[in-house]
């Protein structure tokens, strides 16, 4: 691990104002962060601890949402009375990864801002644009199992590996932000991630010093919300594909449906398409099939992760013909 | 006397730093004891990058305060081992995938090795040493010796410390990746707890006697 000055800060101007300069760092869980400074992929500076900042409530909004500082740690999010009991398929998205050791560590703006598992951006001693911008692509031609069929580019084809956000981005949620101007921002998930293009190395809309206050998530939407993630192992793996869909049917007629993909693309990825093509129509295999189909279309595989596709395709289709069967 | 209960530990440091004092034995206590000396005051491997930024921080491991003067690059798990000498938690992989390390961080369970010392001050920090002692074993403890828990014993430390804070998540009532209805508190099954100990890997593949000492403890009651 390459040295660094590390800082406290009371509040979080005082954090905005001191991650303002080249180099510097937030901490909050640093589970990701030590992780990549152990291996001298991130080498920042100076790290601004700001893990005592009081940005851990998780509040009720005025119209009925929810209300969660940056600083709640993955866990208590997950097991919070009301998360479990409007929001379930946030709680199963958390609880789907990591371990427990490391869910009590990890913050939601951390969770949120963790960096690819790309075996190559791992590798120092292989290309890869997101790592060394304009050294290539190690991935494209490799063993490219884990990585993205949507919304890569020919520079990099890392696919994001969170399972909080993909239900974030279902319940559609917002990111609130401090600039170090002191400015406030509010992004949707898509808005906050970039896609790759030409560079891969910026995974985020934020500038340098914006902070990550809070996440917003509205009313839950109507109907039964469920996440299903696809792994090589029964626990304590990323995922190859996940799902969070969220469904509002009677026997006869979709009124409103959520779709959202993990491990797919640089992005929780959902799927405008998908819910356009289940609204109106009935709950059955074959709208589900035709909603996949809409939600993968002009997706593309590299070699490893072809079955990535399939996959995800009967994914979808197997977790909204059990939230039409449990509705 | 302590110079008599040698660890071998302080043998293996001693074989490693001492080199030849090892040969003789009417000199071999004294460098023992210089060892243990010198390691407490040194963290920093040979290859390692110079020129870390030192900080002072207090830690309190198993109620006990420690004053340290470390590296700012120093994690939970080296300023344990390293710095305070308890050297029951393990370093595994060093990155937050093995459990090796598991300690108790203000109750909770986390990885030692994900984690800054320096962010620590105030902290109430437990150990595998805090939970028991001889002849006063943690029932964890007890369990994994009666239910053979183990066979090389390197992830044993972190098996019971994440155990004792799996019971006590469970306890409040947390739901698991594999509890059906999340709002539901459900039984600590086998299959609950294999779900929630995920994060301990055991290279001897003791997993089926992992799980029954931890719910010998559990007793299978609900969450």
């Amino acid at each position: 691990m390459r040295p660094f000055t590390y800082q406290r800060v009371a509040d979080v101007r005082a954090a905005t104002a001191a991650g303002a300069a080249h180099g510097v760092r937030f901490i909050a869980g640093g589970t990701n962060l030590l992780d990549l400074m152990k291996l001298e992929i991130e080498s920042p500076s100076r790290l601004v601890d700001i893990s005592r900042l009081p940005l851990n409530e998780i509040e009720v909004t005025p119209d009925g949402g929810l209300r969660v500082g940056a600083l709640v740690t993955n866990s208590d999010l997950a097991v919070d009375p009301i998360v479990r009991r409007r929001y379930p398929v946030l709680s199963q998205a958390i609880l789907a990864g990591a371990s427990g050791q490391l869910r009590n560590r990890a913050s939601v703006g951390g969770n949120l801002l963790q960096r690819t598992r790309c075996f190559y951006f791992y590798d120092r001693t292989t290309p890869c644009n997101k790592r060394s911008p304009g050294s290539g692509c190690a991935a494209i031609d490799g063993f490219n199992r884990i990585h993205s069929v949507l919304g890569a580019s020919d520079d990099c084809i890392a696919a994001h590996p969170s399972d909080m956000a993909v239900a974030m981005a279902a319940l559609g949620a917002r990111v609130e932000t401090r600039t170090a101007d002191g400015l406030e921002h509010s992004f949707s998930l898509d808005e906050l991630y970039r896609s790759p293009a030409h560079t891969p190395h910026l995974d985020t809309n934020l500038a340098q010093g914006e902070l990550i206050v809070a996440v917003v998530l509205p009313p839950p939407p109507p109907g039964v919300q469920l996440y299903r993630k696809v792994r090589d192992r029964a626990s304590y793996a990323f995922a190859l594909v996940s799902v969070a869909a969220v469904l509002d049917a009677d026997a006869s007629t979709i009124r409103h449906a959520r779709v959202a993909f993990g491990s797919l693309a640089p992005k929780p990825w959902r799927s405008p398409e998908a819910e356009r093509t289940l609204i109106g129509q009935a709950p059955h295999r074959e709208t589900f099939e035709t909603a996949a189909d809409a939600a993968l279309n002009g997706a593309r595989g590299y070699g490893h992760n072809d079955f990535k596709i399939a996959l995800a395709r009967r994914t979808l289709v197997a977790v909204l013909e059990q939230l039409a069967g449990g509705r | 006397m302590h110079y008599l209960r040698t660890s071998r530990r302080s043998l293996l440091q001693s074989a490693a730093l001492a080199g030849c004092a090892l040969g003789m034995e009417s000199s071999l206590m004294a460098p023992v004891a210089a060892v243990r000396e010198d390691s407490a005051q040194n963290n920093v491997r040979e290859d390692a990058p110079s020129g870390g930024e030192r900080m002072e921080v207090t830690l309190t491991v198993n109620k006990l305060r420690h004053m340290l003067d470390i590296d700012a690059r120093t994690t939970l798990l080296d300023a344990l081992r390293e710095h305070i000498g308890l050297t029951g938690t393990k370093k595994g992989c060093d990155h937050g995938q093995c459990g090796a390390c598991t300690v108790l961080l203000n109750g909770r369970r986390i990885n030692a090795c994900l984690t800054l010392a320096v962010m620590l001050e105030g902290d109430d920090i437990t150990t595998i040493e805090g939970l028991g002692m001889e002849g006063a074993l943690h029932p964890l403890q007890a369990a994994f010796i009666a239910h053979d828990g183990f066979q090389c014993g390197y992830c044993t430390s972190g098996q019971i410390c994440s155990a004792v804070g799996m019971l006590a998540e469970a306890q409040a009532g947390w739901p698991s990746h594999v509890t059906a209805d999340v709002a539901a508190s459900p039984l600590l099954t086998h299959a609950e707890i294999a779900e929630r100990m995920s994060g301990n890997l055991c290279r001897c593949a003791a997993y089926p006697n992992i799980v029954a000492a931890i719910h010998s403890v559990a007793g299978g009651r609900a969450g």
